[in-house]
């Protein structure tokens, strides 16, 4: 069908694949993470980053439109080295964004089983 | 049977209760310590040691002196009660000797003694006796008027805050209150009956008798002081007071050298919990205060690990500044307890780092690793440099381009077991280089290399011992200034790693020091710590704008510091300038002619 514009695969959210419970549990914890203006500062000063392709920015994107599976391997790249808090000019709590995502993943996996 | 061989049965009992459940927990403590800790108990058993922790259970124990240190109104308080109890058992129990003519009789015939010698009151000593107990009596009530007052009006000892209670706790409470005013009013009406006391007493009694007849109170209250005894004993083990038989149990296992080491919570982790006193102490040395922050000081934390209701946003909102444990008047090491409980929390969710790769190391006789905070300030990594190539040094610069952190932070944070990884990396490329020394510009990264790696053979200096040994074997040469600086003691430098003099010693060759309040020891935190996962960039404002405007007190030309992270956070609040020591170094460098 038609409707007289396309849509960017990029830019779309699958809510067949959404999972916001990670999400949630993250923002009741530290919700600092809503006034992040995705600018990227700290993924261009991330330690990680500057040893894979880590990209921490990108990461809350993925948990923002709820796009978990890849969670997993990509959050455990973070050493906690402090870098983006930093740099962050909305002072986004980000090291603890990534330890509460890690309880999350482990919390939900145990509700699973 | 008669009431006299009836009323001293609810003391009894709660003494053998008492006594039964504090040996049952240190028989578990001790069971539950791991292998090397016991080994270390058996042989520190028959040593000095011994001797050692026997002084220090009555310096402490009985005397508190570190409280006093601290604090000398509570110092006083804490002593009175625990000293003059003290006195007020073992004078008796002398007393009761006198009379009966031997060290040995029926124990309540000591702490009731007055109750049962009614009639012959003419034995060895016994004006001496009588006054010394009624003055040591006084002394203890004295320290419970305190105790009323500190309750209700805490500000009065210079406190901020006092501990809040549970219901257990308040059972507790008010056996103890209750024991010395029950004490006075059973001996005071037994000598208005019997004049059995010194003429303080009797004549106390005496008014007492004036107002009606004292004899059909005497059983009633007699009974009720065993009873208030009674519930005090059996209360203690299920309140905080279990500190009094904790302490000094900590007292003699951290002497024979007993530590939280092994990383995981073991019984010591008990041990140290158990002998918190509560006195607040800790709640007052804690900045988290002033940015509002007030559950998560050291003390709730063992009352949460007591009670078995930790959370992680207590446990992880702590600055790991060491601020608190250097007060802790009881040496309770509460920044190791609070990461080994960091660890527990975080166990199931390590990180593996398996994109970790090493590179080639380069040969050199020096390594510096400048570590992710020092690349944040490129001043000083500029500066640091500088230095190396003026001193004509044969270095290798490991971080330039990539590296993985120092794995401090993931260490405070609780991931031990991710921290390993980063650790096994660099160290392999520290120890590939085949250099002697290895030099860090970060705090952070000094005291995880000197104590979590193993590098065999190669010294890691922190760039203020680093520079002032240049400066020492002539390798650079500083000029004097007329500048007025306030140097800053980073938490992890200077309370975490004991260094304080070289920082100012390198300084005083270019600038002078200005002494400050808080300075060593009791240096306050930048509020930058990034052991702290929950605090807000808003709190760690206030905590640095406070610790700024006190600096700004003393007029200062600029701050010095000599961590990269606290520079960062002082910089931003824009109330002075900042450097690090490196910088400070590299203005005042004479070039070689
Ligand atoms: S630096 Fe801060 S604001 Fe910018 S993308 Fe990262 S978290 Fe968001
Ligand atoms: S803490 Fe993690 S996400 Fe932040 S800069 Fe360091 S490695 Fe990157
Ligand atoms: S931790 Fe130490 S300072 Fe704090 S309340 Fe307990 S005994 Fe006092
Ligand atoms: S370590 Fe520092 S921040 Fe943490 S409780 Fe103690 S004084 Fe407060
Ligand atoms: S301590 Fe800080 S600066 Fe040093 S390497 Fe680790 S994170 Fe980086």
């Amino acid at each position: 069908m038609d409707f007289g514009f396309s849509t960017l695969e990029a830019r779309s959210i699958d809510f067949d694949k959404f999972d916001g419970r990670i999400l949630r549990y993250v923002l009741q914890y530290e919700p600092s993470l809503l006034v992040c203006l995705s600018c990227g500062g700290c993924t261009a000063t991330c330690s990680a980053g500057n040893l894979t392709d880590f990209n921490i920015r990108r990461l809350q994107l993925m948990l923002r439109r709820g796009e978990v599976e890849n969670l997993q391997t990509e959050i455990n790249k973070c050493m906690l080295c402090g870098k983006c808090l930093l740099v962050c000019p909305r002072g986004v709590n980000l090291r603890n964004v990534v330890m509460l995502i890690k309880k999350a993943l482990v919390h939900f996996k145990n509700q699973e089983n | 049977m008669e009431f006299k061989d009836l009323f001293y049965y609810p003391f009894i009992l709660g003494a053998i209760y008492l006594f039964g459940v504090v040996i049952w927990r240190f028989t578990k403590w001790f069971i539950g310590l791991s292998k090397i800790d016991k080994i270390r108990v058996r042989i520190g058993l028959f040593s000095k040691k011994t001797l050692k922790s026997i002084w220090e259970s009555i310096r402490e124990g009985l005397l508190h002196r570190n409280v006093f240190r601290n604090n000398k109104l509570l110092g006083y308080m804490h002593m009175s009660l625990a000293f003059g109890w003290f006195l007020l058992i073992v004078v008796g129990h002398f007393e009761a000797s006198s009379y009966h003519g031997s060290m040995f009789f029926p124990f309540q015939h000591s702490v009731f003694f007055r109750y049962y010698v009614t009639d012959n009151v003419d034995f060895p000593g016994h004006v001496f006796f009588a006054y010394a107990m009624e003055i040591l009596l006084f002394f203890v009530l004295s320290g419970v008027m305190l105790a009323y007052f500190k309750r209700f009006r805490s500000k009065a000892f210079g406190m901020k805050r006092t501990t809040r209670m549970r219901y257990g706790d308040r059972i507790g409470l008010t056996a103890l209150w209750l024991i010395f005013p029950m004490r006075f009013l059973c001996e005071t009406f037994t000598a208005g009956v019997y004049h059995n006391g010194s003429p303080i007493f009797n004549n106390i009694g005496d008014a007492f008798a004036s107002l009606g007849n004292l004899e059909p109170w005497l059983n009633p209250l007699w009974l009720t002081y065993s009873i208030v005894l009674g519930v005090f004993f059996v209360a203690l083990p299920y309140t905080r007071y279990m500190h009094i038989p904790a302490e000094i149990n900590l007292i003699f296992l951290r002497n024979w050298g007993v530590t939280l080491k092994e990383r995981r919570v073991n019984t010591y982790t008990l041990a140290q919990v158990y002998s918190c006193s509560r006195c607040g102490i800790c709640i007052d040395a804690c900045q988290l205060n002033l940015a509002g922050i007030k559950n998560s000081q050291s003390v709730y934390v063992l009352k949460n690990i007591r009670n078995k209701n930790l959370t992680d946003e207590v446990l992880f909102n702590c600055l790991i500044c060491g601020k608190c444990q250097e007060a802790c008047p009881v040496g309770i090491d509460v920044n190791k307890l609070r990461i080994t409980q960091r660890i527990e929390t975080t166990r199931q969710y390590n990180s593996s780092y398996d994109y970790l790769k090493t590179s080639e190391a380069k040969k050199t006789d020096i390594v510096y690793f400048a570590g992710c905070m020092t690349h944040l300030t490129p001043a000083i990594k500029k500066s640091m440099l500088q230095i190396l190539d003026a001193a004509g040094e044969n270095y290798w610069f490991m971080d330039e381009n990539k590296a993985p952190c120092c794995g401090r932070p993931l260490m405070t944070a609780g991931q031990f077991d991710a921290a390993q990884k980063l650790i096994d990396t660099n160290t392999k490329m520290i120890l590939d280089s085949g250099a002697k020394k290895l030099l860090v510009t970060c705090p952070i990264c000094y005291k995880v290399f000197k104590e979590d790696y193993t590098l065999p053979n190669v010294e890691v200096v922190h760039h203020s011992e680093y520079i002032l040994d240049l400066v020492k074997q002539g390798k650079i040469t500083l000029k004097a200034s007329d500048k007025n600086v306030v140097y800053h003691d980073p938490c992890e430098l200077g309370r975490g790693s004991g260094i304080y003099d070289q920082p100012r010693e390198l300084l005083s060759q270019s600038v002078t020091v200005k002494p400050i309040a808080h300075e060593r020891e009791k240096a306050l935190c930048c509020g930058g710590s990034l052991s702290n996962l929950k605090i807000s960039m808003d709190e760690r404002s206030v905590l640095s704008a406070q610790v700024m405007n006190e600096f700004a007190s003393y007029n200062p030309d600029y701050v010095v510091t000599s961590c990269p992270l606290c520079k960062k956070t002082f910089a931003k609040t824009d109330i002075l300038p900042v450097k690090d020591l490196a910088e400070v170094v590299v203005e005042n460098l004479t070039p070689r002619s």
